[in-house]
């Protein structure tokens, strides 16, 4: 079999396959129980940290210093 | 150490350059090693004199000096491509404009490409860049990764963008709509490239909030699927290491399909997810109140980025290339409807509760006019890809109408809306020179883009219609020439559509430069120590 109708072959099989599964897969993750709260708090991301970056770990908000406070 | 790595290489391009200057087989190329010699040697000289100078402190904070850089050049080569575009529809409608002592180098042939790259990768690209950029720091909470690497790629894609616009002035170009520049050019913005996905996916990995926002999600798409689709579609072989010509790799049909795969891909991924991720952000942050669904947001990003891979054959149709591929082509465009309302809705409704927005602040209006434009040309490309369609749109200007409603409307205006947004913000001040410049903005684009999308309406069909009429015997009715006479009065209402855009893009700029210099201070606040570590 020629190279063509080799790779022609399994992608029109397993890969086909392969890809519709991964994408039906994202829509049932995203509605996987329990995903509301979690984005509820994703969808807020941009709310936050305006100012500067997280300095280190636990310091959610106030640990923050902006380019322009230097 | 670096510095002097640096100072080496920089030496050894400025001499490269000098000699491929000195051999150079055509102007164009002769053209850009000049170009590229001076740029080394002025570095090098840049460098020599920070060599060995104390390091000021790691500076912490947000990286926003190179988004204001970004913030200008978006502005500045908004305005050249607008420019360049009303112009350009000036010589459609008289050709006497095609100048006779600038022929070769300021006619139409050559003007085209300049206006597509100016608005698409200059314009655009410069917008992807600098709110990517933006976006990602503050979503991720963390400085830009990389220190200059982001100063590089900035400086780099400028770069680009001058040897691309001059390469085509001057008549470098590899045909290929959309992936004009030769060689050499490629190979740049591929380093260029490679070197913003360095930044981009350090922050992404540094990050401090534990889940990456949707909005960078659809700029990694872009930046990735770019990269692939450049380097497919640009496989040529130079003729000359010191030429400017190359030939491409593909031949025939294979061409033409690597070609619109890209072509549409283009679109797909530079001009509509990277915009996305503009939306994702920017609405919801002017807005004040988070996007309408979050899981509906995952949900267009997948949907998206898996349908519109398949899109491009519709390019095609009634060509050398098979019927499978073209029905292919056709069948995802229709599918990828579905998403791109998805997303439209998602953008609107993220304003639910807040629609009184829409008449006090214009830049929301400019975001929800800019949705609205999505929406529309995501429902009119669809259409125009079924083959019947086809058959009457392609080749008339129904198509320039089409790219214009997209690329004016939805990327011309959400961009529009993000530097209103940021300038304030990147150049700390408590808001805009001048809302009502807003408005005026605001009203002159729109009713430029409504004339220029009508004007191609309506001269589209036309001519489609014109070229298919046959009479009773089955002779063709109209010449060529027929059509182009009776397109006329369309073509100068096209024109001034033009000149209204271009007339808010500088309103725009003289806005937001007086916002940077002059605009209302903000209030001190109370400095924020940074704890000891």
């Amino acid at each position: 079999m020629d190279t063509y109708s080799l790779l022609r072959e399994i992608a029109d099989s397993w890969v086909l396959l392969g890809l519709v599964i991964f994408f039906l897969g994202t829509i049932v993750w995203a509605f996987r129980p329990g995903s509301t709260q979690v984005y509820r708090d994703t969808a807020d991301i941009p709310f936050r940290n305006d100012d500067g970056p997280l300095i280190d770990e636990g310091g959610a908000g106030g640990a923050a210093l902006s380019e322009d406070d230097k | 150490m670096w510095n002097y790595i640096k100072i080496s290489v920089l030496g050894l391009v400025t001499l490269l350059a000098a000699i491929a200057a000195n051999y150079a087989r055509d102007v164009p190329y002769m053209v850009h090693m000049i170009i590229v010699m001076l740029v080394a040697a002025g570095l090098f000289l840049w460098t020599v004199r920070q060599t060995e100078e104390p390091a000021g402190p790691a500076p912490i904070g947000y990286m926003d000096d190179v988004i204001r850089a970004g913030v200008a050049a978006t502005a500045f080569w908004g305005v050249i491509g607008f420019l360049a575009g009303t112009f350009i529809a000036a010589q459609l409608a008289w050709p006497a404009l095609n100048f006779e002592w600038a022929q070769g180098y300021a006619n139409f042939g050559r003007l085209r490409p300049l206006h597509t790259s100016a608005v698409i990768f200059a314009f655009g690209g410069n917008a992807l860049i600098c709110t990517s950029f933006y976006i990602v720091q503050r979503t991720c909470a963390a400085r830009l990764w990389g220190g200059n690497l982001a100063w590089f790629v900035f400086w780099g894609y400028q770069l680009f963008i001058v040897l691309a616009a001059t390469g085509y002035l001057l008549g470098a170009t590899q045909s290929k709509e959309y992936a004009e520049p030769e060689w050499y050019v490629d190979l740049w913005l591929t380093v260029v490239w490679v070197a913003y996905l360095l930044v981009f996916l350090g922050t992404l990995i540094k990050r401090k909030e534990p889940h990456i926002y949707v909005a960078n999600w659809f700029f990694l798409a872009f930046i990735v699927t770019v990269a692939m689709l450049h380097i497919v579609n640009n496989l040529s072989v130079p003729v000359s290491i010191f030429g400017s010509r190359s030939v491409q790799l593909f031949a025939g049909v294979q061409d033409a399909m690597t070609q619109w795969w890209y072509g549409h891909n283009a679109v797909g991924f530079f001009l509509t997810a990277g915009f996305l991720g503009m939306m994702y952000y920017f609405v919801p942050k002017q807005a004040e109140r988070p996007v309408f669904s979050y899981k509906l947001s995952i949900i267009h990003f997948w949907a998206l980025i898996f349908l519109y891979i398949w899109a491009g054959p519709h390019h095609l149709h009634y060509t050398a290339l098979p019927d499978w591929a073209s029905t292919l082509g056709m069948v995802f465009s229709i599918i990828l409807w579905m998403p791109s309302w998805g997303g439209m809705i998602n953008g609107l409704m993220t304003l639910s509760g807040a629609w009184d927005k829409i008449r006090t602040d214009p830049i929301i209006r400019m975001m929800v006019v800019s949705i609205g434009f999505y929406g529309m040309s995501t429902f009119e490309g669809p259409m125009m890809s079924i083959r019947a369609v086809n058959s009457l749109s392609h080749y008339t200007d129904w198509t320039i109408g089409h790219v214009h409603s997209g690329a004016l409307g939805w990327n011309g205006m959400i961009t529009f809306g993000a530097l209103y947004f940021l300038t304030p913000r990147l150049w700390n001040r408590s808001g805009l020179y001048s809302l009502s410049l807003v408005s005026w903005h605001f009203w002159l684009a729109t009713i430029g883009i409504v004339l220029y999308a009508a004007s191609m309406w309506v001269t589209g069909i036309m001519e489609g219609l014109m070229w298919r009429e046959v009479d009773a015997q089955g002779f063709l009715v109209n010449s060529f020439a027929d059509t182009v006479a009776a397109k006329f009065p369309m073509y100068v209402v096209r024109m001034l559509g033009g000149v209204l855009f271009v007339a808010g893009g500088i309103i725009m700029c003289y806005n937001l430069w007086m916002t940077a210099t002059r605009g209302p201070a903000k209030e001190q606040a109370t400095p924020v120590m940074a704890p000891a570590e």
